[in-house]
């Protein structure tokens, strides 16, 4: 059994690295403020999501896991309301009658 | 697993400092204001996993705290950048 | 491997810190040093100290970043005028030398400590039972250093006089900020309105958790005065008028009940700040509920600034 969730935590996390490296490499090479917003929000989140999930075999006890979702959720909601935030600041800029 | 975990935090690690030296480049603010959200989910799952590795039950509660403020952090930005875009001292809004 | 990670962090940091040197503009500075904050947590994570590492996430990661950010935007407009201000070469230069030298100088004195380097860890652990609280932070903190924590409390109490005394005198007794309207049905609003309660939720946990894990109420004063800006940021509530008493005894009820609880102990257990035997888990429990409101106060003025708007008739 133990053997079986350091699998799970083995393939979670690696897979929450690979998307770290998707949303910065998409930082890295879009080019404008619109899609490397998308490249950060998206991959990023995803990437914690990922690693939190690879980590709650790891916890020890059912306080420790519920901290762990909390901490997700919390990164999704200021996630997507920055994204907007910021995406409706672009949108701004770059109209000039507003 | 130990050595699993903190090479993936060295990893996550090299991912910021890589997204960091792109946004603090930006020409504009807005890219500017991204780096809260970049700094706050990159250290967030870097303290998990050097907490997990190292056998640190509180790191969780670092997190947490990462995770509620970061996000006042990068809202603050945001509204910080409406005020100074409107372009007048914010005294002068004086009722 | 763990080296790895260190060094990084470190080579990272180092990096920041040269990059908010050289910026040009207030803004991307602020930014950065907001980075910074939350990568000295890092640090401070490594070298287990999870106190410090708390207190750095919640006021170098949020509270200096809405402070500074707020402090940038109003000086973008003078911006270019001051730029032109700006000190010689040789300054400069003798600034980064004496910076330089007082590094040098604390970076050989760490390195050269004795192994293993003198502390009163010992002392702590052998006398924690006696306080009460199984954390030695706040053992510490609030027992055998309180009167730190006390004199810490009443310089911050006297910050938030000294940025008061810098409103104009028509503002005074109004509101501090200007009006912060958001749309109520947007986006800030919605977040304010989510985000707020959880945040209170982990700052009253925070507080309660420090009595024997890392934490107290510093950490939890801070994430509460951010969630109070928070809802102040979105519209939804508005700056209390200063002139107001209720605000006024709020702000004073923290150090006024810690000093009362300073001269009980003059009384009652012969100095100053001494508890009277199996009453120190008690009174450090009233102290820290005391000081809790306070501190949240204090510190959620301290960032809203001088009033800027005449107190309602």
């Amino acid at each position: 059994m133990n053997a079986l969730l350091n699998v799970w935590t083995w393939i979670a996390v690696s897979a929450g690295a690979i998307f770290f490296l998707a949303g910065t490499v998409g930082l890295l090479r879009f080019p404008d403020s619109l899609t490397r917003l998308h490249a950060l929000t998206k991959a990023d989140n995803l990437g914690l999501g990922l690693v939190v999930l690879g980590l709650l075999p790891q916890t020890s006890g059912i306080l420790d896991a519920v901290k762990l979702i909390a901490i997700w959720l919390l990164v999704m909601l200021s996630g997507a309301s920055i994204s907007q935030l910021i995406a409706h600041r672009v949108w701004m800029d770059s109209d000039p009658q507003q | 697993m130990v050595d699993f975990l903190l090479m993936a935090a060295c990893f996550i690690l090299a991912m910021v400092a890589l997204g960091l030296w792109r946004i603090l480049r930006g020409p504009a603010d807005v890219d500017r204001m991204m780096a809260a959200q970049l700094l706050g989910s990159g250290s967030i799952a870097i303290v998990l996993l050097s907490g997990a590795a190292t056998g640190q039950a509180m790191m969780i509660n670092v997190a947490l705290i990462l995770a509620v403020l970061a996000a006042f952090a990068s809202l603050a930005f945001v509204k910080a950048g409406d005020i100074a875009r409107q372009g007048k001292m914010p005294d002068e809004d004086a009722q | 491997m763990i080296d790895l990670l260190n060094v990084g962090l470190v080579v990272l940091i180092v990096g920041l810190a040269v990059w908010i040197i050289f910026a040009r503009e207030t803004f991307s500075a602020v930014v950065a040093f907001i980075a910074y904050g939350l990568l000295l947590t890092l640090v401070w994570a490594q070298l287990n100290g999870i106190d410090v590492a708390l207190t750095e996430a919640a006021i170098g990661g949020g509270l200096t970043g809405a402070l500074l950010v707020g402090a940038a935007s109003r000086l973008r407009l003078t911006e270019n005028s001051a730029q032109a201000e700006q000190s010689g070469a040789a300054l400069k230069w003798l600034a980064a030398g004496v910076s330089g030298a007082v590094t040098s100088a604390l970076a050989v004195c760490v390195l050269a400590l004795p192994d293993p380097a003198p502390s009163l860890a010992q002392e702590v652990a052998a006398n924690i039972d006696r306080t009460g609280v199984g954390n030695p932070i706040t053992a510490v903190l609030l027992a055998f250093r309180a009167m730190d924590t006390l004199l810490e409390a009443i310089v911050l109490l006297f910050a938030l006089i000294g940025v008061w005394s810098l409103t104009p005198d028509r503002f005074w007794a109004g509101r501090p900020g200007i009006k912060q309207s958001a749309d109520p049905n947007g986006i800030l609003a919605y977040v304010a309105r989510v985000l707020a309660p959880l945040g209170i939720v982990v700052g009253v946990y925070i507080f309660w958790v420090g009595a024997d894990y890392p934490g107290g109420k510093f950490q939890g004063a801070t994430i509460l005065a951010a969630m109070w800006l928070l809802v102040m940021m979105a519209g939804l509530a508005d700056a209390p008028a200063i002139s107001r008493r209720t605000l006024r005894m709020a702000l004073v009820l923290g150090p006024v009940v810690f000093i009362a609880i300073g001269f009980l102990g003059v009384a009652s257990a012969g100095a100053f700040l001494a508890y009277p035997g199996e009453y120190a888990k008690p009174l450090i429990l009233v102290i820290e509920f005391a000081l809790m409101p306070s501190l949240t106060l204090i510190l959620g003025l301290l960032l809203l600034s001088a009033p800027q708007r005449a107190a309602e008739p």
